[in-house]
């Protein structure tokens, strides 16, 4: 953990590069969507159970409802949002080597998206009778 | 980085086992951590059976009692043996604690004790505590001021602004919540880790201080202080019953103060 082999001051290495002056849009952006995503998650369990049993057509009827695909889309967007957010916070944690944490945390962003963006597309689509 | 054993050379071995004197009715086995640099060799665990009818009621009098009449090269830091000095930090029976606060009579079958862990070891139970300090000196322990202090020499505080540094001032940097710490143990290098945060708290929570924006300035950063998840192993190991996580919550709630 501590790299004694340099002759650089203790001090020296205790600042290192200093403050990156960043890190609490994050947290305060990873509490956000936590809270967000209470009801969400509620609404989407609900709606699930709600919808057990039926048809594509009862479905999409369903989805065509603006609060229904509505809240789909946020449901879409914040898990997702919060997902790639804490999968960082994972990522900054475990893995040391800073080449493999940031292409790991690129492709856990790209990943999460993505798939954002196709739930979202879907909601749509269904919405709008596709 | 995360890792999940020790290395090779780290890996402890069986040690020696010293008896207890012939006669003793009342023994407590004690499996002591021990490593010797000039050696080369694997740490070893080496017990010692003390006798009891002899010996005072912590766990450092013992340590002490086995140093004084059984094993001299047994190598540990203490001080003032109650509690004020956090010289005696260790690894105690599977918890970080202070060896001259423990009492024996809690740790089950054989007392385990081992040096704070994830830090160099120099020697037996004594850990490089350099980058602690470091990271403690980092945060500029100190009164900043522009202002020169008053003609009296004094600068004032009400009671109620003194308050607000109660569960701060009273942290004796044994560093048992530091190296109690997961986040500490994988990215030590760059988090702060609780003791020294909590430090930090105190010069921000001081009303004399002027310097508490800078201070906020250099702590915002995803390492030095939001790699702390709240994992609260800080306020459980404590053994001055302090609590660093709620001293870094309020770092955290002053940051978002500060946004809006």
């Amino acid at each position: 953990m501590f790299a004694s082999h340099n002759l650089r001051t203790p001090l020296g290495r205790a600042r290192g590069l200093g403050s990156a002056k960043e890190g609490l849009h994050h947290w305060w952006v990873q509490r956000l969507t936590s809270l967000a995503l209470i009801p969400l998650t509620v609404w989407f369990v609900a709606s699930v159970v709600g919808l057990a049993g039926s048809g594509y057509q009862e479905f999409a009827v369903w989805l065509s409802n603006p609060c229904n695909a509505a809240i789909m889309v946020l449901f879409f967007g914040v898990s997702l949002h919060h997902a790639q957010s804490g999968m960082q916070v994972v990522l900054e944690d475990y893995v040391s080597h800073h080449g493999w944490r940031i292409a790991s945390i690129i492709v856990v962003k790209f990943i999460c998206y993505g798939l954002a963006a196709l739930g979202i597309v879907s909601t749509l689509i269904v919405t709008f009778g596709g | 980085m995360v890792e999940f054993s020790l290395p090779k050379n780290s890996k402890p071995t069986k040690g020696k086992t010293f008896a207890a004197p012939a006669g003793a009715k009342n023994v407590k086995r004690f499996d002591v951590y021990r490593y010797d640099p000039d050696t080369g060799a694997n740490p070893r665990i080496d017990s010692y059976d003390v006798d009891m009818d002899t010996c005072g009621p912590m766990v450092l009098d013992a340590l002490l009692k086995i140093k004084d009449e059984v094993d001299q090269t047994l190598t540990l830091r203490r001080s003032c043996r109650e509690g004020i000095c956090g010289s005696c930090s260790m690894n105690i029976d599977g918890g970080n604690t202070l060896a001259c606060l423990k009492p024996i009579d809690e740790c089950k079958g054989a007392v385990k004790v081992y040096p704070l862990p994830h830090m160099p070891v120099i020697k037996d139970l004594v850990p490089d505590l350099t980058h602690v300090y470091a990271q403690y000196a980092s945060i500029e322990p100190w009164m900043k001021n522009d202002t020169p202090p008053p003609s009296s020499g004094e600068r004032l505080q009400s009671p109620e602004e003194r308050e607000k540094l109660d569960g701060l001032w009273e942290c004796i940097l044994c560093f048992c919540c530091t190296t109690s710490c997961p986040s500490y143990w994988w990215n030590g290098d760059r988090y702060l880790g609780p003791a020294i945060l909590l430090q930090a708290a105190r010069w921000i929570n001081d009303s004399r201080d002027e310097a508490t924006g800078e201070r906020l300035d250099d702590l915002e950063d995803p390492f030095k202080l939001y790699r702390c998840h709240t994992i609260m192993n800080c306020t459980n190991t404590c053994p001055k019953g302090l609590n660093p996580a709620k001293a870094i919550a309020d770092i955290k709630m002053k940051m978002v103060e500060r946004a809006g």
